[in-house]
């Protein structure tokens, strides 16, 4: 796990060897262990490297056997003994045992299709020196970053946006059409980043950079198409089982200690017990605790940590701390957010950092591969309920949707069936399940200002989700609809970007999910949608599956969502009110005024609520959240013309060592 | 205009309105179709009926057409502290 960067000059004249090491400084944190860079007439790779496989061998760029293809690489080929077997029995040899390699054989056998021979998680570059072409890839879920940007007469890319802004023709502007996108969807969808003029690699994706044009195309898609037969509640027991104790032991494969996260939910707790049956070496495990009981989990944190013997860490999480984290959280992230949840998981992976881990193993991605989330059995009864609308018991099903959220079950029966009824036009939407938190979200757009709203005009992000749908997918089950919506949208976006890969590697740790190994993730989105979601009882295969796994108590617990208080953060309650300064400048009018993207008097406003203590609602948290976070990155990186990596504490000075020649090769 | 419905508007501007123009919104437009209001600020709007004006509001009342629309609430309020005159 490290940091990928590079450039390719279209006319030859050479690169910037400086400015690659600059690229590279900036991303310093994601690889602590040394760094490397390849440059000749036409391209330079660099890569800061995280020592995790062939800690002695493994350094980067690394070059074939006569120096014509060089790659850096980010991530993990889990399945690379496999895959080294059999390329030497095509005549491959190998002079390391690191899956960096495997990657240029496999690239030499099987050509731009050697990633569909991949189980993993990866973002990396081939540099084909013979003849002249990039040839890079992003794997099928997103784990991983890869953002480009074309400047000039030059390609470049990075792990994070933040190094590509350090070549002097970057253009440092906000993405008005991204921040719509943003402020509907919770994340931006790719090729479009929150920057102008910068791109993301979409997930499942690979390109070529050739004489000047670029090429992007989609290797992989999820299929939610039903086999003809369809498989019993025991054939999907027994593969998923089979396919999720084989994801885990391949993702154990290190050469460094490999810890586990533990939410005091179903997944991580699942996991976390498949790693204790592959192996004796005691097991350290961490988790976040929160002083306010109502986002707290330490009980069933605790009780799992204890069964399973493992040496357990946590952190207890307050409102003031994250308020405190909040601007390093967002330079990691590179986009608005608008939930503080991130900032909580910053602050695990600076324990787990502490603590000597690199890589951590989690449960991330069960609920949207196996049905987890509230929204999806919101969606459920709201279909149930449309089927017979004059019903007034149907929509009462609502209420058992979110026994954490006491401003819903205060509602009055009348009141529900405002809040969720199903207008005759949304009823045949393939947006169905998402148009309550679609509709929610975008009610913050009456924050932005006025040449904001016309710069975006009639464009809707609704509207393009829509447009980008597979041709199959009006022929899915609705749940495997709003599952394809989920992980193609949110999951990238959020949970394994801004939730997940970076705020895991601004201190230099690795997350692994055996939920998103593509081949559980392919036979989950064939089984039948009543072995995930069975009536109400989400997961229900898994839980089936997790009997001797997990405690009772935790495997019939109901789903509690990871959530972290959000405007306390910052203003903290009216009996122990808050304050920082960077909060005070931010939404200060004037700045706002200047600033151009919201309007200074209904920000204003939302700022005197929460000092009054009254920002209780999901909307105007939302917003706050997402203001303060858009002001935040545009301080840090677009006002700022300085390095953003400036005055971090994770930054130290980068000792770059040249592995490749300058001159052509 | 009523001191009832204007201390409402001023209100509904102020907490949920935010940047909207508060002069845009008739009497009766509803708060649910306009997308005014959320879950939380239905209580929200209950707490500062009940703050400011010396009444309850039961359960029973919590309803679309007690509450929502500057209107409705107005008809509301007038009719709850009517009761209450009468009580005295």
């Amino acid at each position: 796990m490290c940091g990928i960067a590079g450039i390719v000059n279209d006319t030859g004249s050479g690169v910037d060897t400086a400015l690659l090491e600059q690229m590279l400084v900036e991303i310093g944190h994601r690889g602590p262990d040394g760094s490397g860079v390849y440059t000749d007439s036409h391209a330079g790779l660099g890569h800061v490297r995280l020592s995790i496989i062939d800690v002695g061998g493994g350094r980067q760029p690394m070059h074939n056997e006569d120096q014509t293809l060089w790659v850096t690489f980010n991530g993990e080929i889990f399945n690379y003994v496999e895959l080294m077997d059999d390329l030497r029995q095509k005549g491959h040899r190998f002079g390391s045992r690191c899956d960096t390699e495997v990657i240029l054989h496999a690239y030499e056998e099987y050509g731009e299709d050697c990633v569909r021979h991949f189980n993993g998680q990866w973002a990396f570059a081939v540099w084909d020196c013979r003849r002249k072409k990039l040839f890079a890839s992003r794997d099928r879920m997103g784990v991983r970053p890869f953002f480009h940007a074309r400047l000039g007469r030059e390609f470049v890319f990075a792990s994070e946006i933040k190094s590509l802004l350090r070549h002097p023709a970057a253009p440092r502007a906000v993405d008005r059409l991204a921040l719509d996108q943003l402020f509907t969807l919770w994340t931006t969808i790719p090729p479009r980043t929150i920057f102008s003029g910068i791109q993301e690699l979409p997930p499942g994706c690979s390109m070529t950079v050739h004489d000047g044009t670029t090429r992007v195309w989609r290797y992989w898609s999820a299929d939610f198409t039903p086999p003809a037969v369809a498989p019993t509640i025991e054939e999907s027991m027994h593969g998923l089982r089979e396919l999720l104790v084989d994801a885990t032991r391949l993702r154990l494969r290190s050469d460094v200690k490999v810890g586990a996260y533990l939410s005091g939910g179903l997944d991580s707790s699942v996991t976390a017990a498949l790693i204790k049956r592959f192996t004796d070496a005691p097991l350290t495990t961490f988790s976040v605790g929160f002083e306010d009981a109502q986002f707290d989990e330490t009980p069933y944190q605790r009780e799992v940590a204890e069964l399973l013997r493992t040496d357990h860490q946590s952190i207890q999480c307050t409102s003031a701390d994250i308020g405190g984290v909040f601007p390093e959280v967002i330079r990691h992230t590179e986009k608005p957010i608008l939930r503080t949840a991130p900032a909580p998981l910053f602050l695990l992976s600076r324990l787990v950092h502490e603590q000597g881990v690199k890589v951590v193993i989690t449960g991330e991605g069960a609920d949207e591969v196996l049905g987890g989330y509230d929204l999806f059995k919101e969606a459920k009864i709201r279909r149930f309920w449309a089927a017979l609308p004059g019903s007034k018991i149907r929509p009462r099903l609502l209420k058992r949707l979110y026994p954490y959220m006491p401003n819903l079950q205060a509602q009055s029966d009348a009141y529900l069936q405002a809040f969720f009824h199903v207008r005759p036009q949304d009823r045949e939407s393939p947006l169905f399940s998402h148009i309550p938190r679609f509709d929610l979200t975008s009610k913050l757009k009456q924050f932005l200002a006025d040449d904001v709203r016309v710069a975006v005009g009639d464009y809707d992000a609704r509207d393009e989700v829509q447009s980008l749908l597979p041709a199959d997918f009006a022929n899915w089950d609705t749940l495997c609809q709003a599952q394809y919506l989920e992980a193609t949208h949110l999951l990238p976006g959020y949970i394994l970007s801004s939730q997940g890969d970076r705020m895991a590697m601004a201190h230099a740790v690795e997350g692994r999910f055996p939920f998103l190994d593509h081949r559980v993730v392919e036979f989950a989105a064939r089984m039948p949608p009543r072995h995930k979601l069975r009536g109400l009882n989400e997961k229900d295969v898994l839980k089936r599956i997790a009997t001797d796994l997990v405690p009772e108590s935790v495997r019939r617990r109901p789903k509690q969502p990871y959530r972290a208080p959000d405007a306390t953060s910052f203003f903290g309650t009216a009996d122990q009110p808050l304050r920082f300064n960077y909060v005070e400048d931010l939404l200060d009018t004037a700045r706002l005024s200047a600033g151009g993207l919201f309007q200074p008097a209904a920000v204003e406003r939302l700022v005197q609520k929460a000092r009054r203590g009254r920002l209780v609602g999901t909307k105007d948290n939302m917003a706050l959240v997402g203001i303060l976070s858009t002001q935040l990155l545009v301080e840090q990186f677009i006002d700022s013309r300085r390095p953003t990596s400036g005055g971090s504490s994770t930054t130290r000075p980068l000792n770059v060592a040249e592995v490749g020649a300058l001159a052509e090769v | 205009m009523k001191a009832i419905e204007q201390q409402l508007r001023q209100f509904v501007s102020e907490n949920f309105l935010f940047g909207e123009d508060a002069s845009r919104l008739s009497n009766q437009d509803s708060f649910l179709e306009g997308g005014i209001i959320d879950s939380t600020g239905v209580l929200e709007l209950v707490t500062f009926v009940e703050e400011n004006y010396p009444i309850r509001v039961e359960d029973r009342e919590l309803t679309p057409e007690n509450l929502d629309t500057i209107d409705n609430l107005v008809r509301f309020i007038e009719t709850k502290l009517s009761e209450l005159a009468n009580q005295a």
